[in-house]
């Protein structure tokens, strides 16, 4: 059951060879056991996902069952979850119970899949390493010294060791295709628009986006099958005809042209990482794939420009945390002012009201056309590269990340090393592009390396079907980390 | 960008965040030098461009002015910090 995909396991699940009670048992002691070494995990509620299997039980009985009816998923814990304690990985919600759920929570609820429960995560998705959560890190199952990678460290982690077969997690510069990356797993963030935001803790309005975990490619399209849409609640989300991510997945991709950015391949990359990379390319090569170089000028841009966008959209996002409607209130205060101030200052961690400061300041009076609107204009530029580049080709490939998991506290001490992290992802998200990463080697530690693959507006298909290919020819994703076995 | 410990206090406030004395000057370090990063934006010219602030330059839907939502403050407010007869409790503002 360990090493069951969501297909075949949806499949044991429809024939009942397997009942979707025994199958959340087996994951939620997992979860409890494994699942609390390396701290993947912030909610456990056995009581609630226990329920939710009985009900995907009848459903199954009943004749009713779809591809995820009895499927374990691990949500990330900025989702919010109807009756479910939701922290954002902060103390400021530490007492939160969600009185509603998340639009792609009730996506979930619907086809039938069973909560495991709510993953750990970077504080208010702020970290590229899941060391900011105020529940403490997250451990890499492949080397437990080093970083699972973040902000959705926690659910890169459940698929990693086994602790689920699929997960969700959000993605505003990098936050699910890095942790794929460095844990070893498959991680897709989708179009700009294509998931709906209700609910899912808000960051970096114009960035967030939601998307899957999983182990294969065909396993991230049937979960974000379920995840997209459109939902009138969600005033970004885009209106659009439904689309079976799966249709593609067979297609031949020989001939298909592969994008190589001159910029991806550029100093700061570990050599192992570049190494391996280049292996996965010839492997396309192989494959029938025409390898096309294109170049992407103002990629060494995109750090600047997210570190002043992100921050600014959280500052009016995180604004609501005052204490006053819901979770974290001051203790002690002497008048509303004070109430405000000393409930930030105790409720936020450090590294949130960093961004918040920077936020605060790039829009503030004065600075606004120097710092934000000119940040908004690299943008047009950032975007405008990726357009130019993929009328030369069909997807782009690269790196995720120029380095492998490092260790827990390496980066620490400065906050622009870790921002460095996300070197090759943040552009994708500035452009609203989709992206993902699946696994495609590893460094000559043991410690995974990810392939990130690069789509144009609305190519979650083609995204898929190009990693489904690879992954028929290279097993890499199929690697599981030592000691994980039951 | 000369960023001072007085512009830290400035920011502070407008958000809402107490900082203590001896906290403002690592705060001030390191914001320096995540300002240090920012300031590399000026090395490109953007005269012209056209602001981006979304990805595919939608306009807001706009719906029909009706009532769509369920009255659901009891449900919202048991879990505030403290609330009296359908109303949030919080400290007056001492002038």
């Amino acid at each position: 059951m360990l090493n069951f995909t969501i297909r075949q396991l949806g499949a044991e699940l429809a024939a009942r060879r397997v009942s979707s009670v025994e199958v959340a048992r087996y994951f939620l002691q997992r979860a409890a056991t494994l699942g609390k070494t390396l701290n993947a995990f912030i909610t456990l509620d056995e009581e609630k996902t226990l329920a939710q299997a009985r009900a995907a039980d009848r459903r199954i009985a009943a004749g009713e069952a779809g591809p995820l009816t009895g499927v374990p998923v691990a949500h990330k814990d900025i989702f919010c979850a109807k009756g479910w304690r939701t922290t954002c990985g902060s103390k400021m919600l530490a007492n939160f119970t969600a009185p509603y759920d998340a639009h792609v929570i009730g996506r979930f609820n619907a086809a039938g899949a069973v909560p495991l429960g709510k993953t750990n995560m970077d504080e208010f998705a702020m970290g590229s390493s899941n060391e900011t959560s105020f529940y403490g890190p997250v451990k890499n199952p492949w080397n437990t010294e080093t970083v699972p990678g973040g902000s959705s460290g926690g659910s890169a982690v459940a698929i990693a060791a086994r602790l689920a077969p699929a997960a969700t997690g959000t993605d505003t510069g990098g936050s699910i295709r890095q942790p794929a990356a460095l844990s070893g797993v498959c991680g897709l963030k989708p179009t700009y628009g294509v998931c709906s935001r209700y609910g899912m803790i808000a960051f970096a309005s114009s960035l967030d986006q939601a998307g899957p975990f999983a182990r294969t490619a065909e396993d991230l399209a049937l979960l974000l099958n379920a995840m997209a849409g459109f939902d009138a609640r969600d005033s970004t989300s885009l209106e659009r005809p439904p689309e079976d991510y799966t249709r593609d997945l067979a297609r031949s991709i020989k001939g298909l042209r592969v994008g190589l950015p001159r910029e991806f391949f550029a100093a700061g990359i570990a050599p192992d990482v570049a190494r391996t990379i280049e292996r996965a390319i010839a492997e396309f090569r192989k494959l029938g794939c025409e390898p096309v170089e294109v170049s992407l000028p103002n990629m060494k841009l995109s750090v600047p420009v997210y570190y002043v966008l992100a921050p600014a959209e959280a500052s009016s996002n995180l604004s609501r945390f005052d204490g006053v409607r819901y979770g974290y209130r001051a203790p002690e205060y002497t008048d509303l002012l004070d109430m405000y101030k000393k409930t930030r200052a105790q409720g936020f961690g450090a590294e949130v009201k960093r961004r918040i400061l920077i936020g605060t300041y790039v829009l503030s009076h004065g600075y606004y056309d120097a710092y934000y609107l000119k940040a908004q204009k690299l943008r047009r530029l950032i975007a405008n590269d990726f357009i130019a580049a993929f009328r030369e080709c069909d997807v782009i490939l690269g790196p995720t990340s120029p380095t492998t998991a490092f260790k827990i506290g390496e980066k620490a001490a400065d906050p622009v090393q870790m921002y460095l992290s996300d070197i090759y992802t943040i552009a994708v998200n500035l452009a609203g592009l989709p992206g993902m990463s699946i696994p495609c080697g590893f460094d000559s530690g043991g410690l995974p390396v990810g392939l990130q693959i690069i789509g144009d507006y609305f190519g979650e298909a083609k995204m898929l079907n190009v990693a489904h290919q690879y992954q028929q020819a290279a097993d890499w994703h199929m690697r599981m980390p030592p000691g994980v076995e039951e | 960008m000369a960023f001072s410990i007085d512009d830290v206090a400035r920011i502070a406030h407008l958000a809402r965040i107490e900082i203590e004395p001896r906290d403002s000057e690592r705060m001030l370090a390191q914001l320096t030098g995540i300002f240090g990063l920012i300031e590399q934006m000026q090395s490109v010219d953007t005269a012209g461009v056209e602001p981006m602030a979304h990805a595919r330059d939608v306009t807001l839907r706009l719906r029909d002015d009706r009532v769509t939502e369920p009255d659901q403050r009891a449900a919202f407010q048991s879990i505030a910090p403290q609330v009296e007869a359908g109303l949030y409790l919080v400290p007056k503002v001492i002038e």
